[in-house]
């Protein structure tokens, strides 16, 4: 198996001082031009995915970008002119309404053709539902527990109607074949979904789900992302979540190639150097986890490295593949496309 | 009532695209009908229209899938895309045309609705718009965690609110707020990004939002209720009105007069207010074919099973061991407490009444059931050769019945293609149609005034 790359794309970079280092003026970051350039460039170095860090609130402080366009629009803007490369923002899963949240992702499936992830993280800070009029979530028990059903009722939305659903049946006058589409009658602690979606099942089935190792159950995701301060606690980090029943383990990691310093100590192993240090560091981590997630310090200096000198050294070596034209990001993840829940059950009930 | 009570000589059509995403008025049955779903298919679309110089495409909304008597509704078009998500990946490949969301004030908050029709408006350099609904339906709640909590006078209450919470979102960076250089003491001026801080019987909203003011400086604002509250809403709120009045001409117009007081009554001029009905085009080449055509189009829309499935809506009954051909139901419709299809516009009138109605019409005119079908809920529309359309489109723009349409094609992705290659032309021969985007935005390509922000509405007054 090879490692997978992907790279996160959010604001300038995870450094605080990214924006004085960008290729832009500052006010061009909230433009469609900034965000279509640069997964164009991570497409074209052979990245499998491209993630969007998001939230209601400004992303920055201590003078930093405050300005953030949400995520799925992000993702979605860029579906349809790229071709290989998997989209995959963060949604909240404290506050946000799971039915919008199904149908947002499998838009962004359906625009991508298939190339949809979702990163499902908490909104930990209560400034949010000050934002949303909500009672405040912040209990870690609270947290888990709207995780657990925001990811479950997302889910079922996109297994609500089996692929077979539309019919076009002239005889009967019948576009749709009512059997084959299903109300979840989620019921949960907090809320209830009485389903199905108004988005038919997405090319993919299911999008790529990520979740973050500690917080959310690993049987919910298809990736969980791991992060430790050096690469021992990351691999101690993977390993716990193999163990857990992770089925793909991603690793977290900043990178400051070139001239960038880098960023404060988020959690994440950081590396800073030369593009061959860094592949030299992918190489050990390949032997432990499934994928990396990189945190470019400053996009503009640090993704010309990568994708001049950092992928192709890795896709020469047969450690990363790039990703074929018309294949769908679970496949480029070796997942299989599930048959739908609700289809399994029906099958199994009328084979009894 | 003259066509000459407000004539307007020079004035341009405006056209939109509206796609259905659900109902019989997409002719599925047809060999060249495409997916509905696939993004292929709304490219498509999209991509022609902005080549017939269309001021927007727009999107419904679908937050339940209908239902009649208690089952999913087989018969139409079903299954929609997330409007905003999807008019967000057709920002990325179009380049002029407006991009417009139809989206509830009921099932939605304003910090996360304005954020998000913000970020369509800024990734697409200025051409979103927000056409905004009211639901007050707990059936639709059923899909949400707030559930079915207002109450159906509150909804305009909660609209107007939602608006306006909205608004104060996208005003709340000063023009300018960004750095233009990185050598600059900070991202954003220190006192360009106020909070935002709304308490009402509706909202309790505290934010620090995180996003400018798009070239055209927020979304244009669309609506499409027709109540008299829905009709004030819209002269009070809003900047264009998608309305139904697009079938006679004098309802049209008397239509448009009566919003035009109460835009005035508004307190704003009276052009401020934009109207486009939606509507249905059918065109061939002569007479004959044009009856033969509208014939076509009516029969795959209304199909016996569709027509008895409408008409079983007002009975609250299953009609479908009936024919479509015959009289309507010798028996009355069952008054049921709540109607039977979930989701449907005729949602809350007294059936018996309908049933009244729609008797006299088929004793009048002679009709079947599917006829009556046909002559009750029948989208509007013109039909004719392209210079006829062109000619009675032009009228009706420059007599000021309405400023434009919203046409929904019969087929879909190719429906389209005919009236861009055919209309169009038509119209721009009578000097009625642009022949090049002249503005950039979706304010500039409706003709609207820039949208002021309250900074600067304040900094005007404070001078004058």
């Amino acid at each position: 198996m090879s490692l997978v790359l992907g790279i996160e794309l959010d604001g300038e970079g995870a450094h605080p001082e990214a924006w004085r280092r960008a290729a832009h003026t500052p006010d061009r970051l909230l433009t469609g031009r900034t965000v279509a350039d640069r997964v164009a460039a991570a497409e074209n170095a052979g990245f499998t995915f491209a993630s969007f860090d998001d939230s209601l609130l400004p992303p920055g402080a201590g003078g930093g970008p405050v300005g953030r366009i949400d995520a799925v629009n992000r993702a979605a803007f860029v579906a349809a002119t790229t071709s290989t490369i998997g989209l995959v923002p963060v949604v909240g899963t404290t506050y946000a309404e799971p039915f919008h949240t199904s149908s947002q992702l499998a838009t962004l499936d359906y625009a991508s053709r298939g190339r949809g992830g979702w990163i499902a993280a908490r909104d930990t800070d209560p400034r949010v539902a000050s934002a949303l009029g909500r009672a405040e979530v912040t209990a870690p028990a609270d947290l888990a527990q709207e995780e657990r059903d925001a990811i479950t009722v997302v889910r079922d939305l996109w297994d609500s109607w089996e692929d077979d659903a539309v019919i076009r049946d002239y005889a009967t006058g019948r576009f749709l074949d009512r059997d084959r589409v299903h109300y979840l009658d989620f019921q949960g602690e907090t809320y209830s979904v009485k389903g199905p979606a108004i988005v038919p099942r997405p090319p993919q089935g299911q999008l790529v789900v990520f979740g973050r190792a500690g917080d959310t159950d690993p049987s919910l995701v298809d990736v969980v992302l791991v992060s430790g301060p050096t690469v021992e606690d990351t691999v101690e980090a993977a390993v716990r979540a193999k163990a857990g029943g992770a089925v793909l383990v991603f690793a977290e990691l900043d990178v400051a190639l070139g001239a960038s310093t880098p960023a404060q100590p988020s959690g994440r192993v950081s590396f800073a150097g030369g593009a061959t240090g860094l592949v030299d560091l992918l190489r050990t981590l390949d032997a432990h986890v499934d994928g990396v997630r990189l945190h470019p310090a400053v996009v503009d200096e640090d993704l010309p490295v990568l994708a001049r000198f950092v992928v192709p050294a890795l896709l020469r070596a047969g450690i990363a593949h790039r990703p074929v034209p018309g294949s769908t990001l679970r496949g480029t993840l070796g997942l299989d496309r599930p048959v739908t829940r609700f289809q399994a059950e029906r099958l199994e009930h009328s084979s009894r | 009532m003259t066509d000459n009570s407000y004539a307007r000589p020079g004035a341009q059509v405006h056209l939109g695209v509206f796609f259905q995403g659900v109902n019989h008025t997409t002719i599925w049955s047809d060999p060249s009908s495409g997916s509905q779903i696939d993004f292929e298919t709304f490219r498509r679309v999209a991509l022609t229209a902005e080549r017939g110089l269309f001021d927007a495409f727009f999107l419904g909304e679908g937050l339940r899938l209908r239902e009649q008597e208690g089952k999913i509704l087989d018969l139409d078009i079903v299954g929609r895309p997330d409007a905003i998500t999807q008019l967000a990946a057709l920002a990325g490949i179009t380049r002029h045309i407006g991009l417009v969301a139809t989206q509830n004030t009921t099932y939605n908050e304003p910090a996360d609705l304005a954020r998000r029709l913000s970020g369509l408006d800024l990734l697409s350099g200025g051409r979103a718009g927000w056409n905004a609904v009211t639901t007050d339906n707990a059936w639709t709640g059923e899909n949400f965690r707030r559930g079915g909590f207002l109450d159906h006078a509150d909804r305009y209450e909660r609209a107007g609110q939602f608006l306006d919470t909205a608004r104060a979102i996208w005003d709340a960076w000063a023009d300018g707020a960004v750095a233009t250089r990185t050598d600059a003491p900070s991202w954003a001026t220190p006192d360009g990004v106020r909070e935002v801080s709304r308490r009402t019987s509706q909202f309790d909203v505290t934010i620090t939002p995180t996003l400018p003011r798009s070239g055209q400086g927020h979304p244009v604002i669309f609506q499409a209720g027709d109540s008299p509250a829905g009709r004030d809403f819209a002269a009070a709120h809003t900047d264009v009105i998608f309305s139904r009045h697009g079938t006679h001409f004098d309802a049209a117009l008397a239509f448009a007069e009566d919003i035009r007081a109460r835009v005035r009554r508004a307190g704003r001029p009276e052009d401020d207010v934009k109207i486009l009905p939606g509507t249905q085009i059918v065109l061939a080449e002569n007479a004959s074919e044009v009856e033969e055509k509208v014939r076509w189009v009516l029969e795959g829309q209304y199909t016996g099973q569709t027509a008895l499935s409408l008409v079983g809506q007002v009975w609250g009954r299953d009609l479908s061991d009936r024919d479509p051909d015959g009289p309507l139901p010798e028996f009355d419709p069952v008054p049921a407490p709540i109607s039977v299809t979930r989701g449907a516009a005729r949602d809350g009138k007294d059936p018996l009444a309908i049933a009244r109605e729609w008797r006299a019409l088929a004793e009048a005119q002679n009709l079947s059931l599917r006829q009556v079908a046909i002559a009750t809920t029948q989208r509007s529309g013109f039909a004719g050769t392209p210079g006829q359309v062109a000619d009675e489109l032009t009228r009706w723009v420059r007599s000021g019945a309405t400023d434009g349409f919203n046409i929904s094609p019969y087929l879909v992705p190719t429906g389209l293609d005919e009236i861009v290659d055919l209309l169009v032309p038509e119209l721009q021969e009578r000097g009625s149609y642009r022949t090049e985007y002249e503005g950039s935005t979706l304010r500039e390509h409706l003709g609207l005034r820039p949208a002021l922000s309250r900074r600067e509405v304040e900094s005007r007054q404070a001078v004058g």
